[in-house]
C-alpha cells in the first residue's frame, strides 16, 4: 500500500515538473498577447492581428478574445477582469467614452510619449481627444464614428423642399409629408440607452453648450433647454416614430429601410445595410450633415468609435504597444474601413480612392470628426450617462422648463457616486 | 402531533448523561461526513453574504479604490431616501401581485385539469411544463421579438397596434406580466398538483353524497386540505417574482417605468461598479424577501401548523 503511494507521489512530481518545463519552454517562443475586442464581423481585425503577428518576426502573436457586441456588456466584461488585476488581458478595445474611467482607475497604461506624438500628428482631432485624459494620451484610436443625416430624395422632391439644414426645418418637412399621407418619420435613437445620451449630448454641444467640464463641474444650462425643447418637439411631432421610446440604431434603421421614414440620424453602417435590407429605399437615399440645432452654428456631433489601450496588468506592455502600433497603421486602417466599414481615424485614409468609393460621404464624416463633439469626459461616465438616459426617457415627456434643474441634481448625484440612479 | 411527541422525548438524550464512546465516535464520523459540504456551503454562501454585509457599510467603488472607506449606514440612508428605490419597489410589487395572482388562478385550473384528466395524462403534464423548461433568457428573447413591432413581432400585428407595446408604460407592464405568467404558471400548477393529490377522493365522494355542489366541495374540502401546497406554491412564486430581472432586462432594460429592484441592483453593482451602494440594495432586497416569507408563513402557516393540521 505505502509503496503504491510513493509511486503515485513520484508520478505526480514528475507530472508537475513536465508541466513546469512546458511553461518554461513557451517563454522562449513568441509572447502571446491577448487582444480583447468586439467581434468585428468582416474579419479585418483578425486578418490584421495575424499579419502583425507574422510581421513581428517571432516576437509576439496576437490572440483575439471576442467580447460581446454591445458596448455596455464589453465594458462589464473588461472591468470585472481589470478590477481583479487579471494579467491575461494585454490589449483592450475601449469604447471612446471609457478613457477617463480606465485611466483614473489605473487599469491602463499611458501611451509612451513618442507614440503619443505620432497619434497627435496623424489622427483627426476628434479621435485624438477621445483618447486624451488630463493632457495625456491613454489609448490609441483604431476607428471612429459619427452620425449624419440620411434622407429620402424622392419624398423631399414630392414636397419641393431642399435638404433640411436645421432640426426645425426637418420637423416641419416631416409634418408636411404627414399631411400628404407620405412616409414621414424621423428616425432617432430614443430608447433608454447610450444612444439617447449621444443624441442629447450632440444637441447640447451643437447649441453651444456642454454638460460637464473635464474637471467634473456640472455646467448644464441654456443650451440644454434648447436641446431639450427640440427633442421634445420632435418626439411629440408627426415625425416621431410611435416606437421612438424603444428605437436603437439597428431598429430605427430597419424602419427607414422598410420605407416608413423620411429622415434618419444614424451612423454610416446604414448605407450598406440599406442596400441589403431596403434596395428600393437605398436607390433614393441621400446624406447630409447632421442638422443644425441653432441656425448658422456648425453642429458638434458626439463621436463614437474605439481606442486600443494596454492593460496596466499586462506582463508585456512594451510588446503590447508594439502590437497596437502595428494594428493601427495606415494599411490596416484602410482594410478596417473598406472591408469593415469602420470610419478611419487617420486623416490620410480619407483621400484613398477605394475608401472614397465605399464611403461616398467621406468628406462629411471627416468634417464632423474635425468639428467634433465629445460625450462628457469623466471617470464617473457610467453614472453620468445613466443619469442622462433616465432623466430624458421618454423623450416626449421632456419638460424644457425643468430639464436643467432636474439634470443638475441627477448629475451631481452621479458624479458623487453615492446615490441611486 | 400528539402521536409523534412521546418517541421524540424518549430519543432526546438527557443533558448530563455521559456519551458512550461509540456514540462519540459516531458523532465524530458524522461530522467528518458533513464537513466537506459544510465547507463548501460556507465558501459559496456564508462568505459572500458576510462580504455583502461588510461592503454595504462601506464606500466601495471599483473605479475609485483610493476613496474607499467605512461609512456606517450612509449607503442604506442613500438608498432609502432615494425616489428611485421606492419607485422600483412599487414597480416590483405591481408586477409581483398581478403576475402571481394570475399564475395562481391559471395554475389551479391547469392543476385540476391535469389531475382529473383520464387520457394521456403523462403527455399532458409534459406539454404543460414546456414553458417552464425553456431557458429563461431564451424565452424572454422570444417574447421580446413577439412583442416588438420594430422586429416584426406577431403580437402588435395581430392586435393592429401602430406603436411598439414596449414603448409605453402600460404596454410594457402587460408584456412583462403576460410573459411571466406564461413562463411560470406550469411551475405553480405542478406544486398545486402535488397538493391536489393529497385530497382523498373518499372525502369528496362523501361530501357529494351529502349533497355538496362542485364549488362547495372545492372551496370547503379541496382548498383547505391543499393549504400547505398552496402556501409553498405562492411563497415560491412570490419570492421568485419579487426578484424579477431577466424579462425586464431583455425587454427594455427598465425603461418606461418598469425598472425592478433587481434591475437597479444590477446597474449599481455592474454598470456603476459601486459595490457599497449596490450591496446595500442587495441587503435591502434580501430583507424585503425575508419579510414576505415571514408574512406568508405567519398568515397562511398559522392555519396549517400543528393545530390547524388536525384531521
Amino acid at each position: 500500500m505505502s509503496r503504491k503511494r510513493y509511486v503515485a507521489a513520484g508520478l505526480a512530481v514528475a507530472g508537475a515538473a513536465l508541466l513546469l518545463a512546458a511553461c518554461g519552454g513557451s517563454s522562449k517562443g513568441p509572447v502571446a498577447l491577448n487582444w480583447y475586442v468586439f467581434p468585428e464581423p468582416s474579419g479585418s481585425f483578425a486578418a490584421a492581428a495575424a499579419a502583425c503577428s507574422k510581421a513581428s518576426g517571432g516576437k509576439y502573436t496576437i490572440d483575439i478574445s471576442n467580447l460581446s457586441t454591445a458596448s455596455d456588456q464589453q465594458r462589464v466584461s473588461l472591468v470585472r477582469r481589470l478590477a481583479a488585476g487579471d494579467s491575461s488581458i494585454d490589449i483592450l478595445a475601449m469604447d471612446v467614452d471609457w478613457t477617463a474611467e480606465f485611466a483614473t482607475a489605473k487599469w491602463i497604461q499611458p501611451v509612451p510619449a513618442s507614440f503619443a506624438s505620432e497619434i497627435r500628428r496623424d489622427d483627426l482631432p476628434g479621435p485624438v481627444q477621445t483618447a486624451t485624459w488630463k493632457n495625456r494620451i491613454w489609448a490609441v484610436p483604431i476607428n471612429s464614428n459619427t452620425e449624419i443625416l440620411w434622407y429620402r430624395k424622392d419624398l423631399l422632391a414630392d414636397i419641393h423642399k431642399p435638404v433640411p439644414t436645421t432640426w426645425t426645418q426637418m420637423i416641419a418637412d416631416a409634418d408636411e409629408l404627414a399631411k400628404l399621407g407620405k412616409p414621414h418619420y424621423i428616425e432617432e435613437q430614443g430608447a433608454q440607452y447610450e444612444g439617447l445620451t449621444v443624441w442629447f449630448n450632440s444637441m447640447v454641444d451643437s447649441a453651444g453648450g456642454q454638460i460637464i467640464t473635464p474637471q467634473d463641474k456640472v455646467v448644464i444650462g441654456q443650451p440644454a433647454v434648447v436641446a431639450g425643447s427640440i427633442m421634445h418637439e420632435m418626439a411629440t411631432s408627426a415625425g416621431a416614430d410611435p416606437s421612438l421610446n424603444v428605437a436603437e440604431e439597428g431598429s430605427s434603421d430597419t424602419q427607414f429601410d422598410h420605407g416608413f421614414a423620411a429622415f434618419e440620424i444614424n451612423y454610416p453602417f446604414v448605407w450598406q445595410s440599406a442596400k441589403a435590407t431596403g434596395p428600393s429605399v437605398a436607390k433614393v437615399m441621400g446624406y447630409a450633415p447632421f442638422p443644425e440645432v441653432v441656425a448658422g452654428r456648425t453642429p458638434k456631433v458626439s463621436i463614437g468609435g474605439y481606442n486600443l489601450g494596454v492593460s496596466a496588468y499586462s506582463t508585456h506592455p512594451a510588446l503590447a504597444f508594439d502590437a497596437v502600433r502595428c494594428l493601427t497603421q495606415e494599411k490596416y486602417e484602410i482594410t478596417y474601413a473598406v472591408k469593415g466599414g469602420l470610419a478611419p481615424v487617420r486623416g490620410a485614409v480619407y483621400t484613398i480612392p477605394s475608401f472614397e468609393k465605399l464611403y461616398p460621404f467621406h468628406a462629411l464624416i471627416e468634417k464632423q470628426l474635425i468639428a467634433y463633439g465629445l460625450r462628457p469626459q469623466t471617470p464617473a461616465y457610467a453614472d453620468v450617462t445613466l443619469a442622462i438616459q433616465k432623466a430624458l426617457s421618454p423623450t416626449a415627456a421632456i419638460n424644457p422648463k425643468t430639464i436643467v434643474s432636474t439634470l443638475k441634481g441627477e448629475l451631481k448625484d452621479a458624479l458623487s457616486s453615492e446615490a441611486l440612479l | 402531533m400528539s402521536a409523534v411527541t412521546p418517541p421524540a422525548a424518549e430519543l432526546a438524550p438527557t443533558p448530563r448523561r455521559k456519551l458512550s464512546d461509540r456514540v462519540r465516535a459516531e458523532r465524530r464520523f458524522a461530522f467528518f461526513l458533513v464537513a466537506p459540504a459544510l465547507i463548501v456551503m460556507i465558501a459559496v454562501t456564508v462568505y459572500p453574504i458576510v462580504d455583502t454585509l461588510i461592503l454595504s457599510l462601506q464606500r466601495a467603488d471599483l473605479r475609485f479604490p483610493a476613496a474607499n472607506k467605512f461609512n456606517a449606514l450612509n449607503n442604506y440612508k442613500a438608498v432609502l431616501t432615494s425616489h428611485v428605490w421606492w419607485a422600483d419597489v412599487a414597480h416590483t410589487a405591481i408586477i409581483t401581485v398581478i403576475a402571481v395572482s394570475a399564475q395562481f388562478v391559471l395554475g389551479m385550473l391547469l392543476a385540476i385539469a391535469m389531475h382529473r384528466t383520464l387520457v394521456a395524462r403523462g403527455l399532458l403534464r409534459s406539454i404543460a411544463l414546456v414553458p417552464y423548461g425553456i431557458v429563461a433568457v431564451v424565452a424572454a428573447y422570444s417574447w421580446n421579438l413577439a412583442w416588438s413591432l420594430g422586429n416584426g413581432g406577431w403580437i402588435p400585428h395581430l392586435l393592429g397596434l401602430s406603436s411598439d407595446p414596449l414603448s409605453h408604460t402600460f404596454g410594457s407592464y402587460v408584456a412583462i406580466i403576460i410573459t411571466e405568467i406564461w413562463k411560470n404558471t406550469p411551475f405553480m400548477a405542478l406544486l398545486l398538483l402535488a397538493g391536489l393529490s393529497l385530497v382523498p377522493d373518499e372525502l369528496l365522494e362523501a361530501a357529494k353524497v351529502d349533497g355538496a355542489g362542485a364549488w362547495q366541495r372545492f372551496y370547503r374540502i379541496t382548498l383547505p386540505l391543499m393549504r400547505p401546497a398552496i402556501l409553498v406554491a405562492l411563497l415560491f412564486r412570490t419570492l421568485d417574482e419579487f426578484r424579477i430581472f431577466d424579462v425586464i432586462y431583455i425587454f427594455n432594460q427598465g425603461a418606461q417605468g418598469t425598472e425592478s429592484i433587481s434591475m437597479v441592483n444590477y446597474s449599481t453593482l455592474l454598470d456603476r461598479l459601486n459595490l457599497g451602494l449596490g450591496s446595500a440594495v442587495s441587503v435591502l432586497l434580501f430583507v424585503l424577501v425575508a419579510m414576505i416569507a415571514f408574512t406568508f408563513i405567519k398568515v397562511f402557516g398559522a392555519a396549517t401548523g400543528p393545530g390547524g393540521d388536525a384531521r
